[in-house]
């Protein structure tokens, strides 16, 4: 038991960490532009497909800069080019801008790079078991993750916290006109924005694709949780943001590793069925099959208790 | 129209007319676009190779006739399969093969008894090559529809097979996808080890969304924590890549028995992570190679297509046995081809022999049991070095399972 308690720890805090690194570049987008990008999981599959498409020449190493800096550019140009005029259409414009913009990718991905999985794989200097414990190796790569995602948060906690530049983004986000009329050029700090936004999505991508396999669904598969965290954590909080993606990453690894049905909350007040009732399938509904479904559950019950979201001070 | 480009299209119909006219032609309804187009295109370079190296380099049959394969495009969808089985009947097309996913199989069998029993004079035969839901040839079987790959059940046969053999595997683990097929896995893999190895304990039965697990490690950390000296899964495409990797990475060092971890990127990625736990269950033989035959067609099929893989051996079948078949029978129309596949035996490129059971039209053939590894390798997958090498074979006769099939034959 005391096993399963750890390294579930350990890979909640695994997948937490991941989710932040998606859920940052998201909540820093939404709560400065007001844009509910849809595509911000497929910069992150780009991220890991260029990422790859290096490596095959460079080694993972250069991937790890390169990848994100190419992914950062294409989300600019994006914005630049694409955003900034659908913009003036209002926010059902952006929106659908951005949920056609997912498609696109993903089909373009499947074009370039094709459909079957790529063999994208963990540099060997971090290809050791970290440590063991109980006979379960975490493997060094995780420990790795980890602290990219860490340093990540630190980093750009402190320059939204203590910087000029942070000063100004914090200021276009609640009051956008009046920085505007103090002289700032607003369109470039979006810009700016989206930018690095999308270029932490590519990191995140960079250091995920070799642990969740690389392949054209893997925006899909991580795209939908992200928003979760964005309106749990509340809209334009960094803290928030981290909060809510290691509680839904501890939350999921918990749920799949603990064996509980809702016949044993029965069985404690002393109530039982018979394995013929017409409602078995309920009794016998355990807490790994409804792993999947936790973290939405948790994004309606925030919805209806707390619209701002944890650490949210306003509500778009 | 004017004269001459009457005259131009003429010339450009007509030897697609005649040359149609003459040929046998079998409409391949699989995915050609979409999310599994990578698995349907990679199967109809393998029909298409099939067709002209075994059949219309050699007189074809019926005294010359060629083999020609029609590629229709499902979608994997039964919807769209059923448009395009009307589209290949209109065509005049008599002979369908489909393979990927059950749930289309299941549309397409339906369909196909519909029409044959509407439609007496106009009937199509369905030769199954690859959906092995065990009711296609169980309760919804029916006398137009062959199936050419082991079913869920068999495959579960075998495996449980070698599994029982290895007297050191006390404790056991069995997960897969949360849908028809990784439930028929789990149920036939508790029903034969429960005959096989009683005294073998299944430690956990785990179905996990289909598609949607972003991360195998929590699974992966209540497996190991249990105990588990071998696991037994259904995954294919990135649910098994995904959980492959997550039990490597967490170090545990025990056999993965699978169905599908081969090919079309699985082979690569697994790389030699996955190196000697990951076994799989299959027909045909990819290393060794146990006849010149075999040594010869494989060659000559990566020869020709280099970037793609002889991913499902029993391709191959299907076209000679339908060959076979056809000659035997005098005919290519449906009635005497289906009489004539009834029954039928047969010895593969790789020397073994099978037969089409007259029973449920299920195919039996001897199965292999093989190795994720680079060494001993003389066709790899996907380019990378890595391939499947045989460790155990298991025979024909301890294949056979039963069959609730009760099937009405048409008398003309």
């Amino acid at each position: 038991m005391v096993e399963i308690v750890i390294f579930s720890t350990l890979n909640g805090l695994v997948t937490g960490l991941l989710l932040f690194m998606l859920a940052s570049g998201l909540t820093l987008i939404f709560s400065m532009m007001g844009i509910l990008n849809f595509a911000h999981a497929s910069f992150y599959m780009l991220g890991a497909y260029f990422a790859y498409s290096v490596s095959l020449f460079l080694g993972f190493w250069p991937g790890l800069i390169v990848a994100p800096l190419l992914v950062g550019v294409l989300g600019a140009l994006v914005e630049r080019y694409g955003l900034r005029y659908v913009h003036k259409s209002g926010h059902v414009a952006e929106l659908v801008f951005t949920f056609g913009l997912a498609f696109f990718i993903e089909e373009l991905v499947q074009f370039a790079w094709g459909k079957e999985t790529k063999n994208y794989q963990q540099p060997e200097i971090l290809d050791f078991p970290l440590f063991t414990l109980f006979g379960q190796n975490f493997p060094a790569y995780k420990g790795f993750m980890i602290f990219i995602s860490i340093a990540i948060f630190i980093g750009l906690y402190q320059v939204i916290t203590r910087t000029r530049i942070g000063l100004i983004i914090q200021a276009a986000i609640s009051h956008p006109n009046a920085v505007s009329s103090l002289g700032h050029n607003v369109p470039l700090i979006f810009m700016g924005a989206f930018g690095v936004g999308t270029a932490l999505a590519g990191v995140a991508g960079v250091i995920a694709g070799p642990v969740l396999t690389t392949f054209p669904g893997m925006a899909l598969v991580l795209g939908s949780i992200v928003f979760v965290i964005v309106v749990v954590g509340g809209l334009g909080s960094l803290t928030g943001a981290l909060i809510a993606s290691l509680l839904i990453g501890l939350l999921q690894s918990y749920a799949i590793a603990l064996e509980f049905a809702v016949n044993d909350l029965l069985a404690l007040f002393d109530i039982s069925f018979d394995a013929d009732h017409f409602l078995n399938d309920l009794w016998t509904l355990s807490l790994p099959q409804i792993a999947p479904v936790l973290p939405y559950l948790l994004l309606v019950l925030i919805l209806i208790f707390r619209p701002t979201g944890l650490l949210g001070k306003r509500e778009t | 129209m004017s004269f001459w480009r009457m005259a131009v299209l003429v010339g450009v119909l007509y030897p697609m007319c005649s040359h149609g006219a003459d040929a046998v032609r079998i409409a391949f309804i699989d995915p050609i676009s979409g999310t599994f187009s990578a698995t349907g295109t990679n199967t109809l370079h393998q029909f298409e190779f099939a067709a002209e190296e075994l059949v219309n380099k050699k007189a074809g049959v019926l005294g010359g006739r060629r083999f020609e394969i029609v590629a229709l495009d499902n979608k994997a969808s039964p919807r769209e399969s059923q448009i395009q089985l009307k589209r290949a009947i209109g065509e005049g097309i008599q002979i369908i093969a489909q393979g990927n996913s059950s749930a289309v199989a299941n549309a397409v069998t339906d369909a196909v008894r519909k029409h044959n029993r509407r439609n007496p004079a106009n009937r199509v035969l369905y030769l199954n090559y690859s959906a092995v839901d065990p009711a296609l040839t169980n309760d919804k079987c029916h006398f137009w529809h062959f199936r050419f790959d082991a079913h869920a059940e068999i495959k579960m046969a075998a495996l449980t097979d070698v599994i029982a053999k290895q007297e050191n595997i006390e404790k056991i683990y069995i997960i897969g996808q949360d849908y028809s097929f990784g439930k028929a896995v789990a149920a036939a893999a508790v029903k034969f080890l429960g005959q096989k190895r009683p005294d073998m304990a299944i430690l956990g039965n785990e179905l996990h969304p289909i598609g949607r697990v972003k991360d195998f490690t929590p699974y992966v950390t209540k497996i190991q924590s249990s105990g588990a000296q071998a696991i037994i899964t259904g995954n294919w495409g990135a649910d098994m890549v995904g959980l492959g990797k997550a039990i490597v990475d967490a170090g545990m060092n025990v056999p993965i028995y699978t169905y599908y971890a081969a090919f079309d990127g699985v082979t690569a990625t697994m790389g030699k992570a996955g190196k000697g736990k990951i076994r799989l269950v299959h027909e045909g033989h990819y290393n060794p190679v146990p006849t010149k035959r075999l040594r010869d067609y494989h060659s000559a099929f990566k020869a020709k297509y280099p970037d793609h893989d002889l991913s499902n051996q029993r391709v191959y079948n299907v076209i000679e046995i339908l060959a076979k078949a056809i000659d035997k029978a005098g005919s290519s129309d449906p009635l005497p081809v289906a009489r004539a596949l009834e029954g039928i035996e047969h010895t593969t490129l790789g020397g073994e022999r099978v037969f089409m059971r007259r029973e449920d039209h299920q195919l039996f053939q001897p199965l292999q049991i093989s190795v994720h590894t680079d060494e001993g390798i003389e066709f790899d997958g996907d380019n990378s070095g890595f391939g499947l090498r045989t460790e155990e074979s298991v025979p024909l006769e301890n294949t056979l399972v039963e069959t609730t099939c009760k099937m009405t034959r048409p008398q003309s």
